[in-house]
């Protein structure tokens, strides 16, 4: 069937499907990660602890800040200056690998957007939910794993796919540190054929993929938050349109 | 001191100092032209996409979904690549002149359309949330359309898209790092070369970021001045 292809789609079309799936790969695994730091780091910025809030508040700062190609580059660069160190405590095999790298600063990247998420989530939970659960006798602990987490989870999802969305689009610079994901493909083989067309073929599967999460998160979204109110959903703090600190 | 890591970000022909310092220059200048375009086109586009007519509102939204969509670095290489291609084309039939854009009007071009497809978003927002009534009430004192737009809509579009907007600038800003990649000579790339020849990438990409750190907390000071003064007489 290659014979109805455009030629460079024949030649070239596995590679690109080959940096789809790496993008893909990247962007689930930084966005997993991400999570999980995240969740730490939203623990860390509303705990009573003043130098853990103070930690968490530069972490988010920082990381939102600042460019990603920048910290990209810190990480990639930067830490293999140490190469002999990292030899010593055998991590060494890990950080010479630029998707590594990638996978390293989108995740902690990811993480400052993501406490961002779950810290508005949980603060939009109305405070009456809390204050019935005490009136029931419930612990804070139970209390808030059973009736503020589940309702904060599902506020956190709107949010949650925007950042999802953003990662996709920021993880082409990975491409500049030469892994090679949809971007860096696309980048090798326009240098080798010099045919410009390969970079819209790319653009048109990085809009299939962006355009395709975004509409059947909105009907996930939508689906399970239908018995909420307009105004209740909106009350919670989307990062992607609010000022780099707070 | 001299010796020491600080001693590489003196000033003159034996530090990176100044250096580091035009990069910025060149990374705000971007930021700087680049803002009004996407400011003036978005609102354009905004106007576009809530009209009536679908020749205006069909490609107003399909150009929002593409460069909302696509990730930014590719939309600067068919820029910068293509566009210089595009006009080599167009140019050969009537000359052999060799010209090519610069990185850095790529650079406006790109981000312009990126930040102009978000500055639509936050503007179709901002006109959703001003009374229907007020321009019917304008109508009905026979205001025509331009001084409708001026003096009744812009003015108040403006205090609601403030926040939203002052989220883009700080984008924008981050953004800009990317033209380094086309080899405009802006503060990550000088950072690049200073790192090619001191092989010290820990130390000065660590400057670079805090550089980026002080610009986007002296912006969020300036913005959060500006947003004050625009929504003077509504108290919060």
């Amino acid at each position: 069937m290659t014979e109805y292809l455009p030629p460079i789609l024949a030649e070239y079309g596995d590679d690109l499907l080959d940096g789809f799936l790496v993008t893909i790969q990247l962007v689930g695994m930084s966005v997993a990660f991400g999570a999980i730091i995240g969740m730490g780091v939203a623990a860390a910025r509303m705990s009573p602890r003043w130098w853990l809030k103070a930690f968490a508040w530069f972490y988010i700062g920082l990381f939102r800040g600042t460019p990603l190609l920048a910290q990209l580059f810190l990480i990639y660069y930067g830490l293999g200056q140490f190469s002999g160190l990292w030899r010593t405590l055998g991590l060494w095999n890990f950080l010479r690998d630029p998707f590594n790298c990638a996978l390293l600063a989108f995740s902690l990247n990811t993480a400052a957007y993501q406490a961002e998420i779950f810290r508005g989530a949980i603060l939009a939970v109305p405070e009456g939910q809390w204050e019935g659960a005490r009136a029931l006798g419930v612990g804070r602990r139970v209390a808030f794993m059973r009736v503020i987490l589940p309702q904060a989870a599902l506020l956190a999802l709107r949010p949650f796919g925007n950042e999802i969305v953003l990662m996709i689009k920021g993880s082409a610079v990975a491409s500049v540190v030469t892994v090679y994901d949809l971007l860096g493909e696309t980048r090798l083989a326009y240098s080798d054929t010099f045919r410009f067309d390969v970079y819209f073929y790319a653009a048109a599967l990085y809009l299939v993929l962006v355009e395709t999460l975004r509409r059947l998160w909105d009907i996930f979204e939508r689906r399970l938050t239908r018995h909420l109110d307009r105004e209740r959903k909106e009350a919670v703090v989307d990062p992607a349109g609010q000022p780099v600190m707070s | 001191m001299d010796d020491s890591l600080l001693g590489l970000l003196r000033f003159g022909p034996d530090g990176w100092g100044d250096e580091l310092l035009a990069g910025l220059r060149i990374t705000l200048l971007l930021a700087l032209t680049t803002a009004p375009v996407g400011l003036v086109l978005g609102f354009c586009l905004a106007l576009m996409r809530r009209s009536d007519n679908a020749r205006l509102r069909v490609p107003a939204t399909i150009f929002t979904t593409i460069f909302k969509g696509l990730p930014e670095l590719i939309t600067l290489f068919i820029v910068y690549y293509g566009l210089s291609m595009a006009i080599r084309w167009v140019l050969s039939f009537v000359t052999s002149v060799h010209i090519e854009i610069s990185a850095f009007l790529a650079g406006v071009i790109a981000l312009g359309a990126v930040s102009a497809s978000f500055a639509s978003e936050v503007f179709m927002g901002a006109l959703n949330g001003i009374n229907r009534g007020q321009v019917e009430a304008a109508e009905a004192l026979g205001l025509g359309r331009w001084p409708i737009l001026r003096k009744i809509l812009i003015p108040q579009v403006m205090r609601l898209a403030l926040p939203g907007l002052s989220n883009l600038w700080l984008v924008l800003l981050k953004d800009t790092a990317l033209v380094s990649v086309i080899a405009l000579p802006d503060l990550l790339r000088r950072t690049f070369i200073a790192v090619g020849s001191t092989k010290e990438p820990f130390f000065f990409f660590t400057v670079a970021i805090v550089i980026y750190f002080i610009i986007s907390l002296v912006s969020m000071a300036i913005l959060a001045l500006l947003e004050a003064r625009f929504s003077r007489g509504y108290a919060r």
